[in-house]
């Protein structure tokens, strides 16, 4: 071509071409550049003939080396399996009540709980098993239970869940809503009575009549809840929907309840008694001492 | 023009008015009935323009204002273009630091419009699509008179071209916003929208190609192999990928043609191409002109520029895989897509190298130009995030990378630092000379954009490198017992102090933009910043028409068409 010349600064000829100004090189291919590129297609060429690649017409070719995504898989569940084994037998041929006996097998219990606890648990009791007042999700480090805190009653509940239609065995209460049966008046004074239970308000003889009449069937007399029909303890100043008068007025008179799923119908026993173990390890675990009213435990008292 | 072609005209633009309205009234959904109500109000504007333009002496002229000869480049396009990307460029990355924010600081969802999952898709469509598209449109049109040495081919079709992108831009936008979207990543706009786009970029490949077959230069400039790939590729890609079936013509969901893991495959087909020929090959054609043209030098190598175009945009189109390791895809397709992907390292690099080296001779401005230092950390941006790449894409790195902030590092490296950065050198070079000024208002502001943008992607990168080892490992982290450690939520809470350092990375970025908004402003406003000097090679009007100097006569078909 007739326009090449040597460029000044770097010595080498240009191509000859030009646009709008702009000339190109006559530069040979960088060694290093070439000599990579080279090298990055023996890899792919070495890792085809290695590992699964080629489509044909019944399936692709499987690779010398025979590695398959779903074997490395199945190779990794196999072996976690196998560690565990020994251990999920153990767990599930032992009754929840004698589980604290063994410390070691608890501790493991615990451990797998925990992990169980944030896969399926946290979306509405949080990482921490801490709740939410707001939303209405209990608090699990708390002691105050509503259907029990011991490792069997949190075994049941776990695995019937709380007003889960489907489960004819859930857990069940049901407040009635007291909007239109009570006036402002007669709200206002049982807040200030289920106040003072706690010591937040000073007694109110109105409202201690009112409650008597209509709340301390299922919340007993002094307000201590019942843990038979799940009816939550007013006196201990634990709130499962705050604690404010606001609160308390929305939920005399329209009451909310929450709903907990029968994970029985989802997890294994031996996953359910590590989440039971976990969650009774939280810091408000009860022993068997303080349900000896119910008579299938009542044996498996502890010293 | 003719009285009875403009009633014509606006009769069918009320035709389109009438038949929008009756769509807006029996839509089966409420983001379909918005959409046609946009559309109608388009088709009112265009009656009120066609009564407008209705101009029995000047003729289209006046209102497209084609240039009045050939020996002038018909720029009004790339005028709007360039207002357009910075328009949108901002836009799109206000909604990127405000999505970064909703990811700091939940609250700042405001359901249900401006919730993370209707804003993230109008950020990244703003940005990749608007501010990156409008660039991709305006600089094609200049480059490509100016490398044929010849007008824009098919001038009314270029026009129909912006307009029909902007709406299309619009519809998708709006359409986010309402919850209108068909969930494929980087291809949210429905059906309707779709068929839209088709028919703009037929329109787009129809009026670059014309252009090169006009050309008045023997050989076709690499930058336009760049661009022809890119229209071509896009075209393509964007056609297969939204193939489905509308449930009504009155409604805008639609069912994709696809199912499953052949959905899934070909979506990444199209979302790693669209990296691979949208914001990398376009990139390169603007590269390919700009920076010799700034830096006054010729370009380094001409076989490397012809090897690394032809093995880059063969190896791209096979990568798309890698997005789908360890998944229900079969382990064939995932050796493929990662093999290929290794192999398109060094035909990447050939760019970054090609345009590096094009410095040889002139590196000591860098000293003192500061578009060309803008260019040379858009092109080590380009050469870091196409080694990042390849890394991420080989199994083992994969399976900790994967579904983790790493991967939104390494797409912002590549986006604020190469598209972004290379795009702002882009229109610093072509403002002055679109509007026949000497220079920029400021080329101190254009520096002091440079650093608010690098700091801005340093602190954004190194953030998300961060955020998603962390993650990946977090993950993947078991006890002595075999069981998992940490819980998602978990590790959202260990990467909060890294979410805000990215939003920070963010408003230092988008306060760059801003900067130039204001020096571009001025710029056009015909003033000049008294400062300090700094250089930048100034504009020489004489020299920029397409039949000046040695060059021979004007081939008699360079004539334009009207």
């Amino acid at each position: 071509m007739a326009n090449k010349r040597i460029d000044e600064p770097t010595g080498t000829e240009t191509v000859g071409h030009e646009w709008d100004g702009i000339e190109e090189l006559n530069t040979p291919l960088p060694r290093w550049w070439l000599w990579t590129f080279y090298l990055t297609i023996i890899f792919a060429i070495v890792y085809v003939i290695l590992y699964p690649a080629w489509p044909m017409v019944d399936k692709a070719t499987e690779g010398v080396l025979g590695w398959s995504s779903r074997g490395q898989l199945a190779e990794k569940m196999s072996a976690a399996e196998q560690a565990q084994q020994g251990f999920r037998d153990q767990l599930a041929n032992i009754p929840i009540e004698r589980l604290p006996d063994d410390s070691a097998l608890m501790a493991r219990a615990v451990a797998g709980g925990q992990a169980a606890f944030k896969v399926h648990c946290t979306q509405c009791h949080g990482s921490g098993g801490a709740g939410d007042q707001k939303l209405g999700y209990p608090n699990l480090n708390d002691d105050a239970w509503l259907w029990g805190g011991d490792l069997k009653a949190i075994e049941y509940t776990i695995t019937h869940g709380v007003r889960w239609p489907d489960d004819d065995e859930t857990r069940f209460s049901q407040m009635p809503p007291f909007e239109g049966a009570l006036d402002d008046a007669q709200i206002n004074a049982v807040i200030d009575h289920v106040l003072s239970l706690s010591g937040k308000a000073q007694p109110n003889a109105a409202g201690a009549q009112i409650f008597g009449d209509n709340c301390a069937a299922c919340h007993g007399p002094q307000g201590k809840g019942g843990r038979d029909v799940g009816a939550p303890n007013l006196s201990d100043a634990i709130w499962l929907r705050g604690s404010e008068r606001d609160a308390l007025r929305r939920q005399i008179l329209g009451p909310r309840m929450g709903v907990m799923p029968s994970w029985g119908e989802r997890l294994d026993p031996v996953t359910i008694k590590m989440l039971a173990a976990y969650v009774h390890s939280l810091g408000g675990g009860e022993d068997f001492v303080e349900v000896a009213e119910d008579p299938e435990v009542k044996v498996d008292e502890q010293p | 023009m003719q009285i009875e072609a403009a009633l014509a005209r606006a009769g069918l633009w009320f035709v389109l008015l009438l038949l929008s309205l009756a769509v807006a009234v029996t839509a089966k959904d409420a983001g379909f009935a918005a959409h046609a109500v946009i559309i109608g109000i388009v088709s009112f504007a265009m009656i009120w323009i066609t009564a407008g333009r209705f101009d029995p002496v000047g003729g289209g002229r006046t209102f497209f204002k084609m240039p009045d000869s050939p020996s002038q480049y018909d720029d009004e396009i790339v005028r709007w273009g360039a207002i357009a990307t910075m328009f949108w460029g901002v836009v799109g990355l206000l909604a990127g630091v405000f999505i970064a924010s909703q990811m700091a600081f939940p609250w700042l969802n405001v359901e249900p419009y401006l919730n993370f999952g209707r804003l993230r898709p109008l950020h990244t469509s703003a940005v990749i699509f608007a501010f990156g598209g409008n660039a991709l449109l305006a600089t094609s049109f200049y480059v490509v008179q100016r490398t044929c040495r010849t007008q824009l081919a098919l001038p009314s079709l270029a026009r129909f071209v912006f307009w029909g992108y902007q709406l299309f831009i619009v519809l998708a936008a709006t359409g986010y916003l309402l919850g209108v979207t068909q969930s494929k990543e980087y291809a949210e706009p429905e059906w309707y929208v779709d068929l839209w786009l088709t028919i703009v970029w037929v329109a787009y490949l129809a009026v670059f190609v014309a252009t090169l077959l006009k050309r008045n230069e023997p050989h076709i400039y690499v930058a336009n192999w760049f661009y022809l790939a890119f229209i071509v590729t896009i075209a393509m890609l964007h056609v297969v990928n939204n193939l489905a079936v509308p449930i009504s013509f009155l409604g805008s969901r639609s069912y994709s043609a696809f199912s499953g893991v052949q959905d899934a495959l070909t979506q990444w087909w199209y979302g790693h191409n669209a990296v691979g020929f949208f914001l990398t090959a376009g990139f390169l054609a603007m590269m390919y002109y700009f920076v010799p043209k700034q830096a006054e030098r010729p370009i380094y190598s001409y076989r490397l520029s012809i090897i690394h175009f032809w093995s880059l945009i063969f190896l791209y189109i096979w990568a798309g895989p890698h997005h789908l390791h360890y998944t229900a895809l079969p382990d064939w397709a995932q050796t493929l897509g990662m093999v290929f992907s290794v192999m398109l390292w060094m035909p990447s690099w050939g760019g970054m190298i090609n345009g590096l080296m094009t410095l040889n001779g002139a590196w000591d401005k860098v000293r003192t130009d500061p578009i060309i230092r803008m260019m040379v950390m858009a092109l080590a941006f380009y050469g870091m995030s196409t080694f990042e790449g390849p890394m991420l894409s080989i199994k083992s790195v994969n399976s900790l990378s994967h579904y983790t902030d790493w991967t939104i590092g390494h797409v912002h490296s590549g986006a604020l630092g190469w598209n972004g950065m290379i795009t702002f050198a882009c229109l610093y070079y072509l403002f002055p000379r679109l509007w026949g000024r000497e220079r920029m208002y400021s080329l101190r502001m254009i520096n002091w954009h440079f650093w608010l943008a690098t700091l801005g992607i340093v602190f954004y990168a190194a953030s998300m490198w961060v955020a998603g080892i962390t993650q990946g490992l977090m993950w993947r982290e078991y006890g002595p017992d075999g069981y998992l450690v940490n819980s998602f939520a978990d590790t959202v809470a260990a990467l909060h102090p890294m979410f805000i350092m990215r939003m920070t990375g963010g408003l230092l970025y988008l306060s760059g933009a801003l900067v130039m908004t204001f020096n571009v402003w001025m710029t056009l406003a015909g003033k000049l910043r008294d400062e300090a000097p700094m250089t930048s090679p100034s504009y020489d009007p004489a020299k920029d028409k397409p039949i000046v100097g040695s060059r021979p006569a004007a081939h008699p078909d360079s004539v334009p068409a009207e």
